[in-house]
């Protein structure tokens, strides 16, 4: 693990809670949708960091969780988060279900310093998503095309289904266009007629196929369920990727995929 | 840390699974036991593996895994809290109580750190005087049996009334040091103390 020290002089700022306003939603997917939110008090953030969202009920209760967000820092004076419904969620259900245009949300953020990319890091990338862990990979890319980045690399995408791909029109025009840059799916329960591409979960044969191209200098960004992040980093490890050059941010309890 | 802002429609469905004394503000209580860590999970072969006191102490001493299971344990049942928000109640170790390392090894008296060194480049900094007096111990178990790795086994820094990223995985030993410095997330946006109850997530908090 590479330790980036606080510089000499450096003087943290203070994240305060910001009231963002609802300036668009889609739905992504069955499951997702990415809320575009305009903050009064917007400032660059680092491909890869989160924001935190503060819910407040009338007698004051609270509930809080963190987001990843989905947009480049050249998105300037708002950012776009994509939030995937979970069944017994408090606070996803509400984003999802009452939240509308025009709405308001508590945040605060840009958090976090290690999962992070920016273009002057280069490459080559190796980025592997596991559902929705997607987000904060898609923030990389985004900057990575905003910031004219030349960083060659590869996006391992595990989805269960075709449906359930987010961004796939933009992953696909990403893999279309001579960017250096590939998207490679694997869906693992149910694939398109005629789906040629890989068609179970992530493992050693599927991760060694894909990093053959990139070479042992990558940087790896590995995001999803618990259980995938594990089996990518530790496999990764074991194919000779330095663990100081691969980064992991997970979600979702142990065991759960 | 109370607010004029309420949230159009939020009515909060989860809170009655929060006795409010035991869920600081901010946190939520899950069943489960989340893992998070900023890479992959290092593994060291126990005859490789041994814990080590260092710095501010007239006799820096390390232990083998074989000696550090000779050491004199005890069961623990704490609540932990994750600057992820999750809380988790009730949770049972068994590990070495930092107090009885720290007898073996005579702290220094202008000692008022420590740094915990960790499998992996890890760090994070406490006062002393929160790892002492019962409140911190090194755990190899937990919920009866060894410490799975991606918990941080096979031993963890465990100090169950800072935010859970001070309970360092797969730690290795604590330096004692005079002068308080940042850790890893200390050094990256997290708050350097993290006390859960006055919500010490981030730097300025």
């Amino acid at each position: 693990m590479a330790i980036e020290l606080l510089k000499e002089g450096f003087v943290p700022r203070i994240l305060e809670w910001q009231v963002s306003t609802v300036v668009k939603v889609r739905q992504e997917t069955p499951s997702t949708k990415t809320f575009t939110l305009a903050l009064p008090n917007w400032i660059p953030h680092r491909a890869g960091q989160h924001y935190d969202v503060r819910l407040t009920a009338p007698d004051g209760y609270q509930a809080q969780r963190s987001y990843s967000i989905a947009s480049s820092p050249e998105q300037r004076g708002e950012i776009e988060l994509t939030i995937e419904r979970l069944e017994d969620g408090e606070v996803s259900t509400y984003l999802h279900d009452v939240l509308i245009l025009g709405d308001q949300v508590e945040l605060r953020g840009p958090i976090g310093g290690y999962f992070v990319w920016e273009a002057s890091m280069g490459g080559p990338l190796l980025l592997v998503a596991g559902g929705s862990g997607i987000v904060p990979l898609m923030a990389m890319l985004r900057h990575r095309q905003a910031a004219g980045s030349k960083a060659p690399g590869r996006l391992l995408y595990s989805t269960r289904s075709y449906d359930d791909i987010i961004y796939q029109q933009e992953l696909e025009k990403l893999n279309q266009t001579a960017t250096g840059f590939e998207v490679i799916h694997t869906l693992t329960r149910l694939q398109p007629e005629g789906w040629n591409g890989y068609n179970r979960r992530i493992d050693r044969t599927m991760l060694e196929e894909v990093i053959q191209p990139l070479g042992k200098g990558l940087i790896a960004y590995v995001c999803g369920p618990t259980a995938m992040v594990e089996a990518v980093a530790n496999t990764l490890v074991t194919l000779g990727i330095p663990a100081d050059r691969v980064r992991t941010e997970r979600f979702g309890p142990t065991g759960g995929v | 840390m109370s607010s004029i802002f309420q949230s159009r429609g939020f009515l909060g469905k989860r809170r009655q699974d929060a006795p409010a004394d035991r869920v600081p503000p901010g946190q939520y209580v899950t069943p489960d036991f989340p893992v998070l860590s900023a890479g992959p999970t290092p593994r060291t072969p126990l005859d490789r593996w041994s814990f080590e006191i260092n710095g501010l102490v007239s006799q820096p001493t390390s232990w083998s895994w074989a000696d550090f299971q000779r050491l004199p344990s005890r069961y623990f049942m704490v609540d932990i809290h994750c600057v992820t928000k999750w809380s988790k109640l009730d949770t049972h170790w068994e590990g070495v109580s930092i107090d009885t390392l720290l007898e073996a090894v005579q702290v220094d008296p202008q000692a008022r750190y420590v740094m915990a060194f960790c499998d992996g480049g890890y760090t994070t900094n406490i006062p002393l005087d929160e790892v002492t007096g019962g409140k911190a111990f090194v755990a190899y178990q937990y919920d009866g049996a060894s410490l799975p790795p991606e918990h941080g086994g096979p031993a963890r820094l465990v100090v169950p009334q800072l935010y859970f990223w001070k309970s360092a995985k797969w730690v290795r030993g604590l330096t004692l040091i005079e002068k308080d410095k940042p850790g890893f997330w200390e050094s990256l946006g997290y708050n350097n103390h993290g006390d859960p109850w006055k919500e010490e997530r981030y730097h300025g908090d």
